[in-house]
């Protein structure tokens, strides 16, 4: 190492190793790649004091762009909103009704609604809003809870039986199994189907319609179309929540499934939740 | 011979560049992870967040368990297009009592850090026995084995105490009563007032739709509803945690 060893041909310095007569050139790096590495370190540094870098004691240096990811959402999330306040707030100030009314804002509501809709509620209504078994269809005329657009906000932002929510949406029906004989289930069964459909014994009819009213017109009406009052199901007409035939209708009334929505106020927002019942009303069935 | 050469030194010498380089990994070390540990804006202040009760851990377990972590994150990064579809943005306090945590680094599936409260739980049922009845398009495999395995509640009161040997706050009480509150939470009929006053905003009843029986479902729906929902944001302040 101590001496310098200069290969003959290049004349270029050696490293000064030597495996059976072979040496390596020492070659210095390009002078372009050394000059690009210092200028890297520079930058490094004053990165480092540009942006939140270096941990001191309780707390860490904040850079002298003062520059931060979470300040940088909100700045975006306000922004967002900026972009649209003028419709955002006639959207919060304005009376559904008068949404509705209005050609320009009641298009801004639904195109916000569908986005809403998509990320928030296709999970259980559907990418079409035509839910599944359980799951309301949201495209008909069919409403449990009402179907104006202020009957559709007030079950987008209360939920329906959601647990914790004091305005929620809440009915109950009875656990017939526990009321009616099993007779007296497959003859009011039959009759239920018997309004939109032909039951598969005929003749149980008519005691069904009894059962009926004595059990169920209290909710359900005298002429089973359903009061929203309650909550309870339209059943004269052929749109079903947990299927029509007379096996699930049964099951139904022995042990009624009782479905639950959240409560999305809290969570989307006033101006998420109108925009949401503006698009679900626009959907086929609004009243 | 310049200073340049004396890494001949460390080069003769495997120990002592065994040493250096451990040396200097070090450094890196005690700049970048150490601070972490005692620097106070590291997790931010927040109200409303607790230890796991019993059933929401026996959940989390078998959320690991089955690998959920592989496909759902549980991170949502503060930028406007995760803001917009999940929710606030993650906060370090969420999940300081996950052990290991659940951040996560792929999404096949959503992320599930603010899931809960976002289904019912029949919903949740029916979306882990069949994906595909309620969203169509999904590809998740379906877990209905779950609903048919009973939960495992006989050690619950170690896994507990094994949470507070790093760094849990489960207290002495909540070791104790582990086991019960692990069978309430999910009992409709149980006495409940314990669990609640243990585990605020816990969410109490049957998960699967079988109240007789205590089963995994049970356990992994109480977990998924209870995600992202306890800290209280009304009372956050967003700017304190500015980095």
């Amino acid at each position: 190492m101590a001496e310098k060893h200069i290969d003959e041909i290049s004349g270029v310095e050696t490293t000064g190793h030597e495996w059976d007569g072979i040496r390596e050139l020492n070659n210095p790096m390009p002078r372009w790649w050394v000059w690009t590495f210092y200028v890297t370190i520079v930058w490094a540094i004053g990165y480092t004091i540009a942006f939140p870098a270096w941990p001191l004691i309780s707390d860490a240096t904040s850079g002298l762009l003062g520059w931060s990811s979470r300040a940088n959402v909100a700045v975006e999330l306000a922004d967002a909103r900026q972009a649209q306040a003028s419709l955002l707030t006639q959207v919060v100030e304005m009376p559904l009704d008068d949404i509705l009314a209005d050609p320009q804002l009641s298009q801004f509501a639904i195109s916000g609604g569908a986005a809403a809709f998509r990320v928030n509620c296709v999970q259980c209504h559907g990418s079409g809003a035509a839910g599944s078994p359980g799951y309301p269809n949201l495209n008909d005329d069919d409403w449990i809870w009402g179907g104006s657009a202020q009957d559709i906000f007030d079950t987008i932002a209360h939920g329906v039986r959601h647990p914790g929510e004091d305005d929620t949406r809440f009915a109950e029906m009875p656990a017939f199994a526990d009321i009616l004989s099993s007779e007296e289930i497959r003859q009011v069964s039959a009759y239920v189907v018997s309004l939109t459909a032909t039951p598969a014994k005929p003749e149980i009819i008519e005691p069904g319609k009894e059962v009926f009213a004595a059990n169920c017109a209290s909710c359900h009406g005298e002429d089973a179309r359903g009061d929203r009052e309650f909550g309870a199901p339209n059943l004269a007409d052929a749109i079903w929540l947990y299927g029509g035939d007379e096996a699930s209708v049964v099951a139904q009334v022995r042990a009624p499934k009782h479905g639950v929505m959240p409560s999305w106020l809290g969570r989307l927002g006033e101006p998420t939740v109108k925009q949401l019942a503006i698009f679900v009303h626009s959907l086929g069935g609004g009243e | 011979m310049s200073i340049l050469d004396k890494h001949v030194i460390f080069e003769r010498n495997a120990t002592l560049l065994l040493v250096g380089s451990f040396f200097v990994v070090t450094i890196g070390g005690i700049v970048e992870i150490a601070p972490l540990f005692y620097l106070e804006n590291t997790i931010e202040k927040v109200e409303g967040m607790r230890p796991y009760s019993p059933l929401e851990l026996a959940g989390r377990d078998i959320y690991i368990r089955e690998g959920c972590y592989t496909c759902h994150s549980q991170m949502i990064r503060p930028f406007r297009d995760e803001v917009e579809r999940y929710g606030h943005y993650s906060l370090a306090a969420e999940s300081m009592y996950d052990h290991p945590f659940q951040w996560g680094s792929k999404r096949t599936g959503p992320d599930l850090s603010r899931v809960g409260d976002r289904y019912s739980n029949e919903w949740h049922v029916q979306h882990l026995i069949e994906p595909r009845s309620v969203v169509p398009e999904s590809i998740m495999p379906s877990y209905a084995f779950l609903k048919e395995t009973p939960v495992e509640v006989r050690d619950v009161g170690m896994h507990l105490s094994a949470n507070r040997r790093v760094g849990v706050p489960y207290t002495d009480e909540m070791v104790e009563n582990a086991e019960a509150d692990l069978k309430a939470q999910a009992d409709p009929n149980a006495d409940t007032s314990g669990v609640e006053a243990r585990y605020p905003k816990a969410k109490i009843g049957d998960f699967d739709g079988d109240p007789a029986r205590l089963t995994e479902m049970d356990a992994l729906v109480a977990y998924l509803q209870i995600l992202g929902t306890l800290v209280d944001f009304s009372t956050y302040d967003d700017a304190s945690g500015y980095r």
